[in-house]
Formats: structure tokens, C-alpha cells, sequence
């Protein structure tokens, strides 16, 4: 029962955790499969976490807070594209960019607004999106590992997690089985067989752009106001760039990215979990070592475990006609 | 003659220096087949490409059918039944044959419908046409002929009328260019209209109905196929007399120079692209190698010239042995006296962001000639290029413009001279040193 409680526990933080990767991934995936490669997931992360965070602050409502949020995120991603499209830009270089204006401005901007050191008020609960009760949750949690499995590890997320995890299969059908994804697909490869198909390069990689600001605005959102009751600081840690390894890691397919969220989210979980246990032989594993695990499995995996990943053949290049 | 199917008139249009196209009226009748022939540089892909939207003419009218029409966009040239088989086919490596097909004339937002539509579609045109292709096959797994199949079954699916074919018996066999001879005739047999671009007067004499030619940007003249001769059309390409049969004297091999026995070379995935290759050169010999592409010929030249690491096998140069098992180094051996021009000239033969003058050095540049001390000499760089190009004709001539504007045939002769002249060099020091140059030769030119 003990090692029971101990796993669902495990589980449960593992999936909260990974919410906000595997968003960002999937927000990645449609950038990068279109051919705009984007390091500044990070950065429309966090700066959609804080204006969700100041937003639902400000109209005390979660909705508003995830509205403005996407807006924001949507906004940098335009200007991402912008740069790298329009303007044929190094995607890098504006991804870059990026980041640190959001870095920058959402601290100074949290700082002049609600001078509480670059934190957002902290909400209430109706201005967050708490957690939802599925149906018979409690009726079933007396039956022994499945009630529990539901009720505890199914049941109980925020509304935001149920989305997450089904914008996967949205996500493959999206790109599998629409023509919006065909052409997605193809514009990440080949753009020139699109243009001469007398489909605009631009704007179709300016709808990726889009879809991939709506996801970070959403992942923003699930930071500021589902696991958390405002805006901190720099709270994205990170998350952007594991987010990025997860989506090479899983060679740019939605299932994949979805189990190598899981899978960094378990780690970061497992990080939580056993710190301050002692180990026979080891004794107590220093904290640090346990926060670095993720970021070093990151370069592990990618390093070796994951063989070639073969990133869109277009990827990172603006798109010019030639002669 | 007969109602024609496109008319241009006046079409001119410069890129920066590079005239492209010279007010260029043409009349081309419906339901025939019609060539345009000139020289790599001519203008004949630019004009096409307007024809196809792809680029605006800065001057001129397209007429369709009688009636005047804009054509801005790939897009208006499809909605007016123009089809465009690009010489560099325009294919998604990694997409079926079927998704190919249906990319940008998929029928709605959801692909089963479309898929299923296009899918009885593509069996009738291959009934129709004797274009057989599997449409569940992946792009990068068909051979060039049937990629080239594709291209043209994509064109039919948009209900082309009128379909452009530019340079399309580059990449193909004798076998497979006759085949899609017999497909263009057939086409033309439904009405359709084609337009063929190339500069091999052979095809020009074997499938058209009627000929343009085009020379630096200008159209010279229109012939009936019939009623012309390929003297007459090679004439009016380069504006002079030219002799067809190359005047050859016999050769005479001199001393052994180059000695290749049993080289193997595996590419990155470990396939074995050369398989126990011997062959000797002798001096003053020109040595064919033939063969479709992708059958070797470019690992072979690739490791001869140090590019390509050897799995094992001998190379004796100027009765010297070459290391070509293990750092085989591509400067060192150009000192030698081997020079390389590349098959994918973009890739390595040339940096498209220099000028012509710094892409004619590359490589060579530690030569005295080209330094002031340790930096380089600019004026004597370009005169050097001046002379060059004086000297093989590289249009347009300016030593300054930027390699990325020169047309495919140029940019090939660009990076050709630069190495032959330093051929010439060698053969006329002293030293006698070994000189040789490998060129590809599956995409070279033939008249």
C-alpha cells in the first residue's frame, strides 16, 4: 500500500509536471515542422504566464487571464515571424531575442505595475483554473488500484492538463489528416514545391507561427494560474528549452512528444520525490544533483540514445525563390 | 496556322546586371509540341518561368488562348491550365506520390475525401497517358524518371492544357527520355500543348513540331522543325558556324599519370558506391565515365580528388602513391595537379555570396600571384578574373558580381575555367607535373 501511495503520488506530479512541456513541444512542433525553427518558446512561455498572471490579477477571472495570455504569445510569435519570415531573419537569432525581452520586460513590467518584486498578486481561486472532478471519482475510489488509479491520478487535474493531453491526437490529426497539415508538412521540406504549387510560403508559415502561439500562451497560462496562483519571476526555468529537446528527442512526431514529455516530467517528479531520502550505500542524494537529472538525461538522450534525428529538411532556412 | 495556345509579346525582364530577356514576342500554336533551344544563360528557364508566374516580367503582355491574362502567382498559371515541370523537380523527398500530387489541389480541408477523389483521378490519367506510377510510394524511393512522371501526372491533375517541360532529359537515361518522348506525343495526341525547353538539339529534331531559338536573352528565330536542320539551329544558338562533329585528332596517350586498382568507397550509410574500381589515364587522354547518376561516378571523382575517404584500394599519382584510405587532404593533392569540378556546383564548386573574382581563387589562393605579403592582392585577383573571363567567354562580364546571379550553364563554366586554366599552367612549367581534372559528366553539355 505504502509503495501504492508512493506511485500515484509519483504519477500524479509526473503528469502536472509535464503539462507545460508538452504543450510547449506540441507549440514547437508546428513552428518547426513548418520550417521556422523557434528557441523562443521559452520566452513566449513566460511572458504569456505573466499576463495571464496579471491579467487574471487585474479582471479576477482565470478566462481573461488565459485571453490574454495567448494574445501575448501570439503577438511574439508573430513578431518571431516577422523577423524569420518576412524579413528572412536568422530564426535563431530572433528566437533569442526573444526570450530575453521576456525575460527582461516581464519583470520590470510586473515590477511597475504591482510593485511586488516582479510577482503578480497572488488570485483567488476562481481566477484559477482549478482542479476538476471527474465523474464517479468518488464513487469509484473505493475499488482497490483502479478507483484509485482514476479517482487520484485520472480524476483531479486542472482543465488545462485534459487539454494538454488531448491536443495530442488533435495535433496528429491536425498534420496527418488536413489539408492545413499536408501543406504544413510540405512547407517544412520543400517550400519551393508549395510556392510553385501557387500556395503562399508566408502566410502558411504564419499560421504555424500562430498555432504555435496559442499553445505557449496556453502553457504560460497552466504555469501562472493551474499550478500556481500568480505570476514569479523567471517561473518558466527552463521548460522551454527541455520542451525543445523533447520535441527533437521525439524526432518533431506528436505521440512521441508526448511520451518524451512524460518522460522529462517523471524525472523532474522523480527529482521532487527523493529528495532527502537516504539510500543504502549512497546515502542522501545532494539536491542538486537531483534538479540537474533532467538537464543531463536531456544531453544524454539526445547526444546518443535517439540515433539521427532528422529535423524538417527546410528547417531554419528563409525561404527565397532561386533562379 | 492554327489558333495559338500562348502568345508573348514584348517580355523583358533583368535581374540587377543580368539581362535575362530581351523583348521576347513568341507565338505557339495549340496541340503542338514546341521547342526552345539555346545556350546555358539564354534566358529560356526565365521566360518560361514568367509564363508560369513564378517571376513578373518587368515588360511585356501574355496572351492564353487569345485572351490577355495576368499572371502573377504559380497560381493564375494553373487556374489557365498551365503546368510547369521544373528542371529541379518540385517534390516533397518524403511524401508519397500520392500527397505530391494532391499538395495545393487537395479539394478540401480534409484530406480522406481529396485522397480518395485523387486517387480514381490519377488511375484514369494513367490509363489515359501510360503514366504508370505506384501512388503509395515515397518520393525519395522512385528513380529520377519517375519523379519526373510525377511532375507530370501533378500537372495533369490541375487540368493542365498547356504543360512547360524545362530541361527535362537531364537526368534521364536514352531509355527513359525516349519514353517520355512517347508520353508528349501522346499528350499532344489528347491537344494538349507543350512547351520544351533544353539545349540538345537531338530531342529538339525528335519529338518538336516547332523551334525557337533564344541566344543572350533574345529570341532569334522560329522554325518549323521539319523545314530546318540542327546546323541551322546551332548556328542561330551561338551566332556563328559550327561544326557538329567535333574535329578530332587522334589521340596520343603519352606517359602514365594517373593509376587507380581496386578502389572501394562506402558513402555515410555504408553503402558500397564503388566496388573494386581499376582504371589507368595516360597524359593527353580525355576519359569518359559513364553511367546514370547515382550509380558511383561521383564517389569515384569525390575520392580521387581527396574529398571522399576510400574503404581500401591504391591510387598512384605521377607514379607517387596517394593516401586515399586515410587523410587524403584535397589542397595537397591540387598542388599535385588535380583539379575538381563538381557535380553540385552550389554545394562545392562555388560560394554564391563572392564575387566572381574571390570564387575563381578559391582554393588556389595561397598562390604568391594572388598576395601582398600576407594579404590578398584585390587588383591582381581581379584582373586575373578579367582575363579569364575574357577568355572563356563568361557572361555577363563583370568580375564583381555576385556568383549567385550567374544562370546554372554559367556557373558550371565559371568553376570549370577556374580550374582549367590552372591546368593550362601546369602543362606549361616546367615541372611537367601531372594535370588533371575531373568533371562529372552526366550533366554536361552536348550539342
Amino acid at each position: 500500500m505504502e509503495l501504492l501511495n508512493t506511485l500515484v503520488f509519483l504519477f500524479d506530479s509526473t503528469i502536472r509536471l509535464s503539462v507545460p512541456l508538452l504543450l510547449a513541444a506540441l507549440a514547437g512542433l508546428y513552428s518547426e515542422r513548418s520550417g521556422v525553427f523557434d528557441i523562443g518558446l521559452e520566452g513566449k512561455m513566460l511572458a504569456g504566464a505573466f499576463a495571464a498572471g496579471a491579467a487574471a490579477a487585474v479582471y479576477s477571472s482565470a478566462w481573461a487571464g488565459m485571453a490574454a495570455a495567448i494574445a501575448v504569445s501570439v503577438f511574439l510569435a508573430l513578431v518571431h515571424g516577422f523577423a524569420s519570415i518576412t524579413h528572412r531573419g536568422n530564426q535563431i537569432v530572433a528566437g533569442v531575442a526573444i526570450n530575453f525581452i521576456a525575460a527582461g520586460s516581464t519583470i520590470i513590467l510586473g515590477q511597475a505595475w504591482f510593485l511586488q518584486g516582479g510577482r503578480t498578486p497572488s488570485v483567488g481561486s476562481d481566477a484559477r483554473f482549478g482542479a476538476i472532478h471527474l465523474p464517479l471519482a468518488d464513487a469509484i475510489a473505493e475499488i482497490p488500484l483502479i478507483g484509485r488509479l482514476y479517482s487520484d491520478l485520472i480524476s483531479g487535474h486542472s482543465m488545462i492538463t485534459y487539454a494538454a493531453f488531448l491536443m495530442v491526437p488533435f495535433t496528429w490529426w491536425v498534420l496527418f489528416r488536413t489539408r492545413f497539415g499536408l501543406r504544413l508538412r510540405a512547407v517544412g521540406e520543400n517550400p519551393a514545391a508549395v510556392d510553385t504549387a501557387g500556395i503562399s510560403v508566408a502566410w502558411l508559415r504564419y499560421r504555424a507561427v500562430i498555432c504555435t502561439g496559442i499553445l505557449t500562451g496556453i502553457a504560460g497560462t497552466y504555469l501562472a494560474l493551474a499550478q500556481n496562483a500568480g505570476f514569479v519571476k523567471d517561473m518558466t526555468a527552463g521548460r522551454g528549452f527541455i520542451a525543445l529537446a523533447a520535441l527533437i528527442f521525439a524526432k518533431w512526431r506528436p505521440v512521441p512528444v508526448m511520451f518524451a514529455c512524460l518522460l522529462f516530467g517523471f524525472l523532474d517528479a522523480l527529482s521532487i520525490r527523493i529528495q532527502g531520502t537516504v539510500f543504502p550505500l549512497v546515502g542522501q542524494i545532494p539536491v542538486q544533483f537531483m534538479q540537474a537529472l533532467p538537464y543531463i538525461l536531456t544531453v544524454v538522450l539526445l547526444a546518443g540514445f535517439v540515433g539521427r534525428a532528422i529535423p524538417p529538411r527546410a528547417g531554419g532556412v528563409p525561404y527565397m525563390k532561386e533562379r | 496556322m492554327a489558333d495559338a495556345a500562348i502568345e508573348l509579346r514584348g517580355i523583358d525582364k533583368s535581374f540587377g546586371a543580368v539581362h535575362a530577356n530581351r523583348n521576347v514576342s513568341l507565338k505557339i500554336p495549340a496541340g503542338t509540341i514546341h521547342g526552345i533551344v539555346g545556350e546555358n544563360g539564354a534566358g529560356k528557364s526565365t521566360l518560361m518561368s514568367i509564363l508560369y508566374g513564378f517571376y513578373q516580367a518587368d515588360r511585356g503582355e501574355i496572351y492564353i488562348h487569345g485572351q490577355q491574362a495576368a499572371i502573377l502567382t504559380p497560381n493564375d498559371a494553373i487556374g489557365r491550365g498551365i503546368g510547369m515541370v521544373h528542371q529541379h523537380f518540385m517534390l516533397v523527398h518524403n511524401f508519397t506520390v500520392l500527397e505530391n500530387i494532391i499538395l495545393g489541389a487537395e479539394g478540401g480541408p480534409l484530406l480522406n475525401p481529396s485522397v480518395a477523389k485523387a486517387r480514381a483521378e490519377l488511375e484514369r490519367l494513367e490509363r489515359d497517358y501510360g503514366l504508370n506510377v505506384d501512388p503509395e510510394a515515397v518520393i525519395e524511393d522512385l528513380p529520377v524518371g519517375l519523379q519526373q512522371r510525377v511532375e507530370i501526372l501533378k500537372a495533369l491533375f490541375r487540368g493542365a492544357e498547356i504543360l512547360i517541360l524545362d530541361e527535362p532529359t537531364g537526368v534521364l537515361t536514352p531509355a527513359e527520355a525516349d519514353h517520355l518522348f512517347r508520353i508528349l506525343r501522346c499528350l499532344r495526341q489528347e491537344g494538349k500543348t507543350i512547351v520544351l525547353i533544353t539545349h540538345k538539339l537531338r530531342e529538339i529534331m525528335a519529338v518538336t513540331d516547332n523551334v525557337s531559338v533564344m541566344r543572350q536573352g533574345s529570341l532569334m528565330a522560329t522554325r518549323r522543325t521539319s523545314e530546318t536542320t540542327p546546323e541551322e539551329l546551332a548556328e542561330l544558338m551561338v551566332g556563328r558556324r559550327v561544326l557538329l562533329r567535333v574535329e578530332k585528332g587522334e589521340a596520343k596517350p603519352g606517359e602514365l599519370l594517373l593509376s587507380v586498382r581496386n578502389l572501394s568507397v562506402r558513402d555515410s550509410r555504408g553503402v558500397t558506391m564503388v566496388d573494386d574500381v581499376s582504371f589507368d589515364v595516360r597524359a593527353g587522354e580525355i576519359v569518359g565515365i559513364a553511367g546514370v547518376a547515382g550509380n558511383g561516378q561521383t564517389e569515384l571523382l569525390e575520392t580521387i580528388a581527396g574529398i571522399r575517404k576510400a574503404l581500401f584500394g591504391t591510387v598512384t599519382l605521377n607514379g607517387r602513391p596517394v593516401d586515399l584510405t586515410g587523410e587524403a587532404d584535397p589542397g595537397d593533392l591540387r598542388k599535385r595537379g588535380i583539379a575538381h569540378v563538381p557535380e553540385d556546383r552550389h554545394n562545392m564548386g562555388l560560394v554564391l555570396a563572392f564575387e566572381e573574382s574571390e570564387n575563381a581563387i578559391l582554393g588556389y589562393h595561397r598562390q604568391k600571384r594572388y598576395l601582398k605579403g600576407p594579404f590578398l592582392d584585390t587588383e591582381a585577383i581581379r584582373q586575373d578574373a578579367l582575363e579569364k573571363i575574357r577568355k572563356y567567354d563568361i557572361r555577363p562580364p563583370d568580375p564583381r558580381l555576385k556568383t549567385a546571379k550567374f544562370s546554372g550553364g554559367i556557373s558550371k563554366r565559371s568553376c570549370f575555367r577556374a580550374s582549367w586554366s590552372r591546368i593550362l599552367k601546369y602543362s606549361s612549367s616546367a615541372s611537367r607535373r601531372a594535370e588533371w581534372m575531373l568533371a562529372p559528366s552526366s550533366s554536361s553539355t552536348s550539342v
